[in-house]
C-alpha cells in the first residue's frame, strides 16, 4: 500500500510553487488534475475510497490533488490530509459543483478566509443548464473577490480560460469576524492559514503550536460563514421552477423502500451472476485450466525439467506441486486476475454512478444492530474485493469502536474475491442445499459476532450523515482505468505473497516439516473437524493467504480426498480463517497490537469452533 | 418535534441540533439552526432523506432524533 506521507511525494525542486486542487467530494477535481498534468488519478464517487495525494506538474508549478472534503478541519482522516496540503499551498484551484453551490461555497469561503490566492472553477455548468438554474458568474466573482471560471470539465469546456486565470489568482474577501480576530492569534503561528485554524479550534494545529488557550470561536465563525455563503447564493443563483430532472427522480426511487430494496437485491444478484458465475467459472475455467494450466504449465515444465529435473529440491522449488514458477503464477494470473478485474469493474461502476452512498442508506438500519452505520457497507463491499484495501477504508468510519467492529468482521467473515472465486467453484457443484448452509453459517457468524461486539464494546457508535451525489452515467474510460489501476495494485500486492507462500510450503514439504505439522494438528483436523489430516496443509497455506488456502482445498478436492460434507466444513473453516498476511499487516498498522492480536487469534478460534460444530451435526 | 417525526414531502425549519460536534459538520452541508429544508424520503426505521436546494443528504434515525424541527 502506498504511504500517506505527503512530503515524500512532493518531488524535486522545493522552490516550485504549489498549486493545490481543493473541492468537495465528487466535483470532478481529479479530472482537472488530469487535464492540467496529463496524469490519470482515481476519480472517486465515494468520499473515502482513497486518501492518497496525487501530485504532478503544470508548467513551472507542482500540482497536488487532495481528497474531497466539505471543509478544512480535522473531523476525519481525509480532512486532516487535505488540511495539511492546503495550509501550505501557494495557489489554490477550488473546484465547485455549480449544482451544489450552496454547499461548496462553504469550503471556498473558508479557503478565502485563510488568505490564500484562489481561482474558482465553477464546474458542471451543463447540469446547471439542464436543471433550469441560472448563475450570475460575474457577480459571484465580485462577491468572493476571486476569479470564477465556468467549466464543464468532462467535455473540456472552460479549460483554456481556467489555465489563463491561474495567473490571476487573488486573495478574496474575508468575512468580517475573521478579519477582526485573526490579528490576535497571528503571532502564535507562521502563516495566515494556520491562524484561521487556530481561531477555528483545530486540535492538531493547536497542538503543533503548543497553544492551549482558545477563545472557542469555531461555532461563531462557521455560523457567520454559512450566513455569508447563503447571502451570496441568494444573490447569484436563480432557480426557474423546472420539474426535477429524471436523474433526481431516479435517485429518490432508489431510496424508497418499495423500489430501493428490490433494486439492491437485483444489483447484488447481477453482481453474483457476473463475478461469481461468469468470471469465477466460465472465464476462470479457460484462463486457469487452459491458458495457464496447460499452455503455460507445459511451456515452463518442458523448458526447465531437462535442466533441473522434477525431484531435486530446485525442481520442486521452481516447478513442483507448489512451485514458485508453476503454482504461484497459475493461481495469480489464471485465477486471481480475472476475478479481481471482474470485481473492480463492478465496483467502479457502482462508485462512479453514485449508487454506493445509496446502498449505505438502504443498509443503515440493519448495520445499526451490529454497532455500525450505513457508511460501513463500503468497507464491507470492498472486502469482497480485497480485505486488505477494505481494512484501510475503515478509516471513513466515525469512531474507534466502529473501526474495530468493521475490521474484526472483515478479517473474520468476509471472503475476498479471489477466495470467493475458489469457494464458488468448489461449492457450486454441491447443490443448493450446501450453498444455502454455507451462506447461512457465514451470515450467522457475521451477525452474531457483530451483535456481541456491539454489546460488549464500550462507547457509542456514530450516526449516518451522508451526502447523496446525483446519479450519473459512469464514463467507460474512467471505469476501465479505475479497474486497471486497482487490479494492478492488487496483483502487485498478492503476487509476491503467493510466491513467498509457495516457497515456504515447498521448503516445509521437502524437509518433512509439513508432515510433522499435519500430524500434530490431526486431533483437530481429524478428530474435531472430521477432515483428512492433510487438510492442515491447506490451513497452513491459508495463514499466508486465505485464497491460497482455498486453492489448497481445491487441489485436495480435485484429487477426490474430500466428500461433499467435508468440502462444506473445510470451506466454512477457511472462510472464517485468519485474514491474509497483507491484511494482518494492515490491521496491525491501523489498530493497536492488542486489538489486532484479538482479531487474529479470534479468527483461528471462531473458524475452527464454527466448522467443528457444523461437523458434529452433518458428519 | 424532532426530525425523525417529519413526514415525506414536509417542509420544515431546523430549531436546534443537540450534538455540537455534529452541528459543526452539518452546517457545512447546509443543515443548521434556521435552515429551511424538505424531507424527501424516509426508510422504515432507517435514515431520513432531506433536501436543501439541489442537495440531498441522508440522516440516520438516531441523529434525526437529536435534531429539533418546526414544520413550516
Amino acid at each position: 500500500m502506498q504511504c500517506h506521507n505527503l512530503t515524500e511525494q512532493i518531488d524535486i525542486n522545493k522552490g516550485a510553487r504549489k498549486l493545490v486542487l481543493v473541492g468537495n467530494p465528487n466535483v470532478g477535481k481529479s479530472l482537472f488534475f488530469n487535464a492540467l498534468t496529463g496524469i490519470y488519478v482515481d476519480v472517486s464517487n465515494f468520499p473515502g475510497t482513497t486518501v492518497d495525494i496525487s501530485s504532478g506538474r503544470y508548467n513551472d508549478m507542482v500540482v497536488m490533488d487532495t481528497p474531497g472534503v466539505y471543509g478544512v478541519s480535522s473531523f476525519n482522516d481525509e480532512e486532516r490530509v487535505a488540511r495539511d496540503v492546503i495550509l501550505y499551498a501557494d495557489v489554490i484551484l477550488n473546484v465547485v459543483d455549480a449544482l451544489h453551490i450552496e454547499r461548496d461555497l462553504f469550503l471556498t469561503q473558508q479557503i478565502i478566509d485563510m488568505g490564500k490566492p484562489v481561482v474558482v472553477a465553477l464546474n458542471m455548468m451543463d447540469e446547471v443548464r439542464k436543471n433550469g438554474i441560472q448563475i450570475d458568474v460575474d457577480e459571484l466573482s465580485h462577491q468572493l473577490g476571486v476569479p470564477v471560471i465556468p467549466t464543464t470539465i468532462i467535455k473540456g469546456e472552460g479549460l483554456e480560460e481556467l489555465k489563463k486565470a491561474l495567473d490571476h489568482a487573488r486573495v478574496g474577501n474575508r468575512i468580517p469576524i475573521v478579519m477582526e480576530h485573526l490579528p490576535k492569534v497571528r503571532s502564535l503561528v507562521d502563516e495566515d492559514s494556520e491562524a484561521l485554524l487556530v481561531l477555528e479550534e483545530d486540535e492538531n494545529i493547536l497542538e503543533r503550536h503548543n497553544i492551549s488557550q482558545t477563545e472557542g470561536m469555531r461555532e461563531k465563525i462557521y455560523e457567520a460563514r454559512r450566513a455569508r455563503v447563503n447571502q451570496i447564493t441568494d444573490k447569484v443563483v436563480q432557480h426557474t421552477n423546472k420539474e426535477a430532472s429524471f436523474s433526481i427522480k431516479l435517485g429518490r426511487w432508489l431510496l424508497s423502500p418499495i423500489v430501493g430494496f428490490p433494486v439492491l437485491a437485483v444489483v447484488l444478484w447481477l453482481t453474483y451472476k457476473f463475478v461469481g458465475e461468469f468470471i469465477a467459472q466460465t472465464v476462470v475455467e479457460w484462463t486457469e485450466e487452459i491458458i495457464m494450466g496447460e499452455y503455460y504449465y507445459n511451456f515452463i515444465v518442458n523448458l526447465l525439467e531437462p535442466l533441473i529435473g522434477m525431484d531435486s529440491f530446485l525442481g520442486q522449488f521452481l516447478i513442483g506441486e507448489f512451485g514458485v514458477l508453476t503454482m504461484a503464477p497459475i493461481y495469480v494470473f489464471g485465477l486471481l486476475l480475472p476475478l479481481v478485474v471482474g470485481f473492480y469493474f463492478v465496483l467502479s461502476i457502482m462508485e462512479d454512478s453514485g449508487y454506493l452512498p445509496r446502498v449505505a442508506v438502504l443498509t443503515d438500519r440493519s448495520l445499526n444492530s451490529i454497532g455500525l452505520n450505513g457508511r460501513a457497507i463500503i468497507p464491507i463491499i470492498l472486502g469482497f474485493g480485497c480485505v486488505t484495501m477494505a481494512t484501510i477504508t475503515t478509516r471513513v468510519l466515525g469512531s474507534k469502536r466502529e473501526r474495530f467492529i468493521a475490521t474484526a468482521l472483515l478479517g473474520l467473515t468476509i471472503p475476498c474475491s479471489a477466495q470467493l472465486g475458489v469457494i464458488a467453484g468448489l461449492i457450486a457443484p454441491l447443490g443448493a442445499r450446501m450453498i444455502l448452509m454455507y451462506v447461512f453459517v457465514i451470515l450467522l457468524v457475521f451477525v452474531l459476532s457483530g451483535t456481541i461486539l456491539n454489546k460488549i464494546l464500550p462507547g457509542k457508535s456514530t450516526d449516518l450523515m451522508i451526502d447523496l451525489p446525483p446519479l450519473r452515467i459512469p464514463r467507460p474510460v474512467n471505469v476501465l482505468k479505475k479497474t486497471y489501476i486497482k487490479s494492478k495494485a492488487f496483483i502487485l500486492e498478492a503476487g509476491p505473497l503467493f510466491v513467498l507462500g509457495a516457497a515456504i510450503i515447498t521448503v516445509l514439504q521437502y524437509t518433512g516439516i509439513l508432515d510433522v505439522i499435519s500430524n500434530a494438528f490431526a486431533p483437530i483436523t481429524e478428530g474435531f473437524l472430521k477432515l483428512p489430516k492433510e487438510t492442515a496443509v491447506a490451513f497452513i497455506m491459508g495463514i499466508i493467504r486465505r485464497d491460497f488456502g482455498a486453492a489448497g482445498l481445491n487441489d485436495m478436492v480435485s484429487r477426490g480426498m474430500l466428500n461433499p460434507s467435508q468440502i462444506l466444513i473445510a470451506l466454512i473453516a477457511i472462510t472464517l480463517f485468519v485474514p491474509c498476511i497483507a491484511a494482518v499487516m494492515v490491521i496491525f498498522k491501523e489498530r493497536t497490537w492488542k486489538e489486532s492480536l484479538v482479531i487474529w487469534l479470534g479468527s483461528f478460534v471462531i473458524s475452527f469452533l464454527t466448522a467443528g460444530i457444523v461437523a458434529q451435526f452433518i458428519i | 418535534m424532532t426530525l425523525d417525526q417529519a413526514s415525506n414531502g414536509q417542509r420544515f425549519q431546523v430549531v436546534s441540533i443537540a450534538d455540537r460536534d455534529i452541528s459543526n459538520q452539518a452546517i457545512r452541508l447546509g443543515i443548521y439552526k434556521g435552515a429551511k429544508l424538505t424531507c424527501t424520503g424516509k426508510l422504515p426505521g432507517g435514515p431520513i432523506i432531506i433536501q436543501n436546494k439541489m442537495q440531498e443528504i441522508a440522516i440516520g434515525r438516531g441523529l434525526a432524533k437529536k435534531i429539533a424541527i418546526q414544520v413550516l
